[in-house]
């Protein structure tokens, strides 16, 4: 059987995630056993338009990613994105909070008109993605069971219940117990709750849950006196590029 | 000679981002030598506006995986300064102890993955698993241990989680000291074949002086966290008055802006920092710069990847003192650190101005933030050391080529590549990076 061709490729992002590959020691020689990675620009020279699947990190910035995904979507017939950047938009999307040409602006002054820029979309936002490997950076054990699912042609579903769940079975205390905003209650599991597990508050670098349990949310802010403000501003900073995804779905939930 | 030259390089490999080289050389004489930067730009300064002083190490983490505690650092310094908040012994201890895991991670990744393919003649170290397969499982499994470390100490290397403003939301315990002593002593194993296998490589023969530029400190320390800014044409400056050091411009062909000081350009990284630090190396480290022949002034670019490898062994053994040290002293887990916006007003905050200047793996990285007094940020800068050194590639490629013009054009596409790695370019981080464009040969 001929192994089938990877290639890693990044736009607008920290290239975090691919390095968190170099992290994973020695059974990274493993994986590379079970597939051969063809292209992976920030460690290899070797270059291929021939792959089966695509890892694709980072958000879609510029006119001109937006024709190099399309590209990219073409050749392979596999397409994960992997991580924040990509299936979410991340902290790219912050901009999207800011008028364009002001933001541009007030970074490059009278030269801003050199730096190109569009709204942040996530990958699915622009093109067909097959799998979702979320995270800020991603969690590599979910990678590795996304990369199988992958090569075994079976689908992988990213857990759509709250961090919470996971929070709860690590015995954290409750953030909001300590009266501290926490995104844990609307951000998708499947990270084993790493931030709250190391003393800080989830970000909801993994997006949205879809069925956010909205009435308990409330409940919660209100025992603490926490303003939804604070979340609101909280969930700006991971998800703000796929809020057009949110109001699209609540308009069919409303027809 | 009358020779033209082309080289084009688009999009530069086993670097950090998106960088293309574009040289040309018409009947001999040099035309166009140029470090095209296309990352995409990424807008973090616009980003930070109206967020709070203690979301912004969160945020501008994100500006790079490899030195994201690097990042993380000089946000909290800077946001520390401008809020007037000063840090614990203990916390500042530790915060050191975080940036040698993260300069020994970045540069055996450099040296070990990025580099010495080059060096061996491969184009990435995936045919090495084949041929030196022991070299490449160590310096996965060096590079491993690093991050292991970091797990323990911040929860991840990539994005740490508990090192935030006003300290640690966790500490280290007991246990867990002992823990990451016994991983540095395995690292500590490998680190002699490392410098055997350094001892090897050859690296091309090219000399320019230039200014260095690195922190610089009155006390015995080899300087990371503090201190202020200094150089080898004698500059001194508080690192308040960056400014008068970088000097940033802005040229058409790169999303990264250039900087200069006392000269046309500068050098900062791990040469500059041997350069004008050397002396306080830890003994053992001290004693691989004299056996690599190091002598004030450096001024082969190519050697920075000898000064990284220098600095792993000083890395490490400063690490593991920290680490007996903290394991003699004890812990005191009563500084552990609350987050939450500063929601319930534990560290109080005013209007202000802070600096954060840290030496992170590929040199000196400075953050710049203006704060009101809610804390909320009015105005951020972030100068990254990959920008700092963009216009200094250009000025080496300047010399070198018209003195390597009897080589192919495939020899003189590879020289350029590998003067550009030396630099450990971090491209993301300065789109605020790499392909060769020869054009004419």
């Amino acid at each position: 059987m001929t192994k089938p061709r990877v290639a890693f490729f990044d736009f607008a992002c920290c290239e975090g995630c691919q390095l968190q590959v170099a992290n994973m020691g020695e059974t990274l020689l493993d994986v590379l056993q079970a597939i051969d990675v063809v292209e992976f620009r920030e460690v290899m020279s070797e270059k291929s338009d021939d792959y089966d699947v695509a890892i694709v990190e980072g958000s879609i910035t510029t006119p001109h990613a937006v024709e190099r995904i399309k590209e990219i979507r073409r050749k392979a017939s596999v397409l994960i994105a992997y991580g924040s950047c990509a299936t979410i938009g991340g902290v790219n999307g912050m901009k999207n909070n800011f008028n364009l040409d002001d933001i541009r602006g007030s970074v490059y002054g009278e030269q801003a008109r050199y730096f190109e820029t569009i709204p942040t979309r996530a990958i699915h936002q622009v093109v067909l993605v097959d799998y979702f490997v979320n995270g800020c950076p991603v969690y590599i054990p979910e990678f590795v069971k996304v990369l199988k699912s992958a090569l075994s042609g079976i689908p992988y579903r990213v857990p759509d219940h709250a961090v919470c769940v996971e929070c709860k079975l690590n015995e954290n205390e409750c953030m909001y117990d300590k009266g501290i905003t926490c995104l844990g209650p609307v951000t998708k599991a499947g990270c084993n709750s790493w931030c709250v597990n190391n003393g800080n508050i989830c970000y909801g670098c993994r997006g949205m849950v879809t069925n956010p349990a909205v009435d308990g949310q409330k409940d919660i802010l209100e025992k603490h006196k926490i303003p939804l403000a604070w979340v609101e501003n909280k969930m700006n900073m991971y998800n703000k590029a796929c809020e057009p995804d949110r109001e699209a779905r609540l308009n069919v939930e409303k027809r | 000679m009358s020779r033209n030259v082309k080289v084009n390089v688009e999009y530069l490999t086993r670097v950090e981002g998106h960088g293309n080289i574009v040289v040309n050389v018409r009947e001999g004489r040099l035309e166009e030598c140029r470090l095209d930067i296309v990352e995409a730009p990424r807008f973090f300064e616009g980003m930070l506006k109206g967020r709070s002083i203690f979301e912004a190490q969160h945020i501008t983490s994100r500006i790079c995986g490899i030195c994201s505690c690097g990042h993380t650092l000089a946000s909290i310094q800077a946001a520390e300064n401008a809020i007037g908040f000063k840090p614990s012994p203990q916390t500042v201890k530790l915060r050191k102890f975080l940036l040698h895991m993260e300069t020994l991670d970045s540069h055996i990744l450099h040296i070990y993955l990025l580099v010495a393919p080059d060096l061996l003649g491969v184009k990435s170290f995936v045919p090495l698993i084949a041929t030196h397969n022991e070299v490449v499982r160590r310096a996965i499994r060096m590079k491993k241990t690093c991050n292991d470390v970091c797990d323990i100490l911040v929860g991840r290397h990539v994005h740490p989680i508990s090192c935030i403003v006003g300290g640690f939301t966790k500490l280290p315990k007991e246990k867990e000291i002992d823990a990451m002593l016994t991983l540095l002593r395995t690292l500590e194993k490998d680190m002699g074949p490392t410098i055997e296998l350094a001892a090897t490589l050859k690296f091309p023969q090219f000399e320019r002086e230039t200014e260095y530029v690195a922190l610089v400190n009155d006390e015995g320390e080899y300087p990371f966290l503090q201190g202020d800014i200094g150089s080898s044409d004698g500059l001194r400056v508080k690192k308040e008055n960056y400014k008068t050091v970088t000097n940033e411009f802005i040229v058409p062909h790169s999303s990264a802006k250039h900087t200069r000081a006392s000269r046309a350009s500068y050098m900062v990284g791990a040469l500059a920092r041997w350069n004008l630090n050397g002396g306080k190396l830890l003994p053992k480290a001290r004693a691989l710069g004299a056996q690599l022949g190091f002598k004030p002034l450096v001024t082969n670019s190519y050697l920075n990847t000898a000064a990284q490898l220098v600095e792993c062994v000083h890395c490490l053994e400063d690490s593991i003192q920290i680490l007996e040290e903290l394991k003699k002293d004890g812990i005191d887990e009563r500084e552990t650190v609350s987050v939450g916006l500063n929601e319930q007003g534990r560290i109080p905050v005013k209007a202000g101005r802070g600096v954060g200047a840290v030496e992170v793996p590929r040199g000196i990285l400075f953050h710049d933030y203006e704060v009101d007094e809610q804390g909320k940020i009015i105005q951020a800068n972030c100068i990254i050391p990959t920008g700092q050194n963009l216009n200094n590639i250009e000025h080496d490629m300047r010399k070198m080529v018209p003195e390597i013009l009897d080589l192919s054009d495939e020899e003189i596409t590879l020289r350029l590549e590998m003067l550009v790695r030396a630099y450990d370019p971090c491209i993301s981080c300065s789109a605020h990076f790499l392909n060769v464009q020869f054009i004419n040969r």
